[in-house]
């Protein structure tokens, strides 16, 4: 049995002069600090990696900067999905018995310590460098292309897609860490500048700084713990040229698999933290999930069922869409949340009830995929 | 199998090329010593027909060099070939899913890339 005993979590947006060290720094002290450790009890470190400061062994230049000297420590690159993939992993080697505590890390000066170009560049660069790259994608186009058949094949239109974008920006409103508080309508989105068709500036999550930490640990610290039921993953391709068909897609088999590990079904879930890097993946990612039926994912964000007071809340913080999207710390935001619901302390966010929850991440272009449950033990 | 650099249009030769397993049947676009479904290395390299129909598209309006911003918007596309395997590309901006379509090549960014524009009837 694993807990999440404590999360870090700092704004998104700018943070003009920190580095991904520092940001990497603020949040595991907030984290070690939530679950009433001492830097001496981490044993452990897995962490992301930074695309502005990329190193063979982050890990290890994080915990010495940090000043603590694990006995098991690397890095994990799963794009998106890392900070799921490293909740996961550490989940596995503290129920092995390898490790105490493992202190989970992602962080990076991805808007101020490069340029937007830069970015954008950078994570092209998951596409395949003879077959794809060479003809000048960007990531917005890889899941542009995605969006253009998701909509052909199940009847979502943009407007559909729009909705996502929107309720993301109600939360983040909510949310005083979040990059973004400014309400956005439907036609805002629909008038905001095209980037890669059928998406627009607003479908996209935006670049931003920051940082994310959790630690996992064998026994609870706090009053209120928050256990890791069962997670699973699944990897069918790395490149959208390779991708299978909609139908087949890696999302559908990891919730398989992790509703099997643990006997917990979708009516089961009272929260859920679901990978939003554009409109599409989050209606996608929905429907392949079981949170909502083929193409009807966009229906019931108009009738509530995805806000705070609905059946189903999802990333009341705002998701990468409007909280904003750091690399690997993005949706490590997702799972802080959701650990501030699940223990009540999401403030005037707080839902009734977030006993059990559902997290998904994907990284690449829906190459990779973790399914995760959590539930509430008192 | 040779490991040689295949000649088509990734390396500036107008010709769009596969390759199909003599075990299994499998064929594939991505270049590589094997099978990827079998493991087999019993491989032929095929040129393909250029004949195919959309499965995806994207209009770039935004891109990320200077070299590609001079192209904005382009159309990035998927197509399924006749042969079998899929392929990304360019085309015609006003392209839609499901449309036959036929390529040819065109300079973008300095290379040669494949180009899809709508089958002619006949």
């Amino acid at each position: 049995m694993t807990f999440i005993t404590g999360v870090g979590l700092t704004s998104y947006g700018k943070h003009e002069g920190l580095s991904s060290l520092d940001l990497m720094s603020k949040a595991a002290e907030l984290a070690i600090a939530d679950a009433g450790l001492s830097r001496a009890e981490i044993d452990g470190i897995l962490c992301g990696y930074s695309t502005v400061s990329p190193h063979i062994m982050l890990a290890t230049v994080f915990a010495e900067h940090f000043g603590i000297h694990p006995s098991y420590a690397h890095a994990v690159q799963v794009g998106g999905a890392t900070g799921l993939a490293m909740t996961m992993l550490a989940h596995h080697l503290v129920e092995a018995g390898v490790v105490r505590h493992v202190l989970v890390v992602g962080g990076e000066n991805r808007l101020t310590g490069q340029s937007r170009d830069a970015s954008i560049q950078a994570l092209a660069q998951v596409g395949h460098p003879d077959y794809e790259v060479t003809l000048g994608p960007t990531i917005p186009a890889y899941y542009g292309l995605v969006a253009s058949r998701y909509m052909h094949e199940y009847g979502v239109t943009q407007e559909d897609l729009a909705e996502f974008a929107v309720l993301m920006r109600k939360h983040a409103a909510t949310h005083p860490g979040a990059q973004f508080h400014e309400p956005i309508t439907v036609a805002d989105v629909m008038a905001s500048k095209p980037v890669a068709l059928p998406l627009k500036l607003l479908d996209c999550c935006p670049v931003s700084d920051g940082g994310a930490a959790f630690v996992i640990s064998r026994e609870r610290t706090g009053e209120t713990g928050v256990r890791v039921l069962g997670c699973a993953q699944a990897h069918t391709h790395q490149h959208v040229t390779a991708a299978p068909g909609l139908s087949e897609l890696g999302a559908e088999i990891a919730i398989a698999k992790a509703k099997a590990a643990c006997g917990v079904a979708i009516s089961d879930v009272r929260y859920a933290a679901v990978y939003d890097s554009f409109t599409i993946t989050l209606a996608m990612l929905l429907e392949d999930l079981g949170l909502a039926r083929r193409g009807e994912a966009a229906a019931r964000v108009r009738s509530g069922y995805f806000g705070r007071n609905g059946e189903m809340p999802l990333n009341t913080h705002g998701g990468l869409l409007s909280y904003g999207h750091c690399g690997v710390g993005g949706a490590m935001a997702h799972l802080v949340e959701t650990h501030l619901q699940m223990t009540g302390r999401a403030a005037n966010r707080q839902v009734r009830d977030a006993s059990i929850a559902l997290l998904h991440g994907d990284g690449g272009v829906l190459s990779s995929h973790v399914s995760m449950f959590l539930e509430r033990v008192r | 199998m040779s490991n040689d650099k295949p000649a088509d249009w990734t390396t500036g030769v107008e010709a769009i090329l596969y390759q199909s397993c003599g075990a299994c049947g499998h064929v594939q676009y991505f270049r590589r010593g094997f099978c990827a479904a079998c493991g087999a290395a019993d491989l032929t390299e095929k040129r393909a027909s250029g004949e195919g129909t959309v499965y995806a598209t994207s209009l770039v309006c935004r891109a990320a060099t200077t070299e590609t911003r001079a192209h904005v918007p382009y159309n990035i596309l998927l197509v399924d070939t006749a042969e079998g395997f899929r392929m990304m590309a360019h085309g015609d901006d006003d392209l839609a899913v499901g449309d036959k379509v036929t390529a040819r090549f065109t300079q973008f960014a300095g290379r040669l890339v494949p180009y899809f524009a709508r089958a002619r009837m006949s």
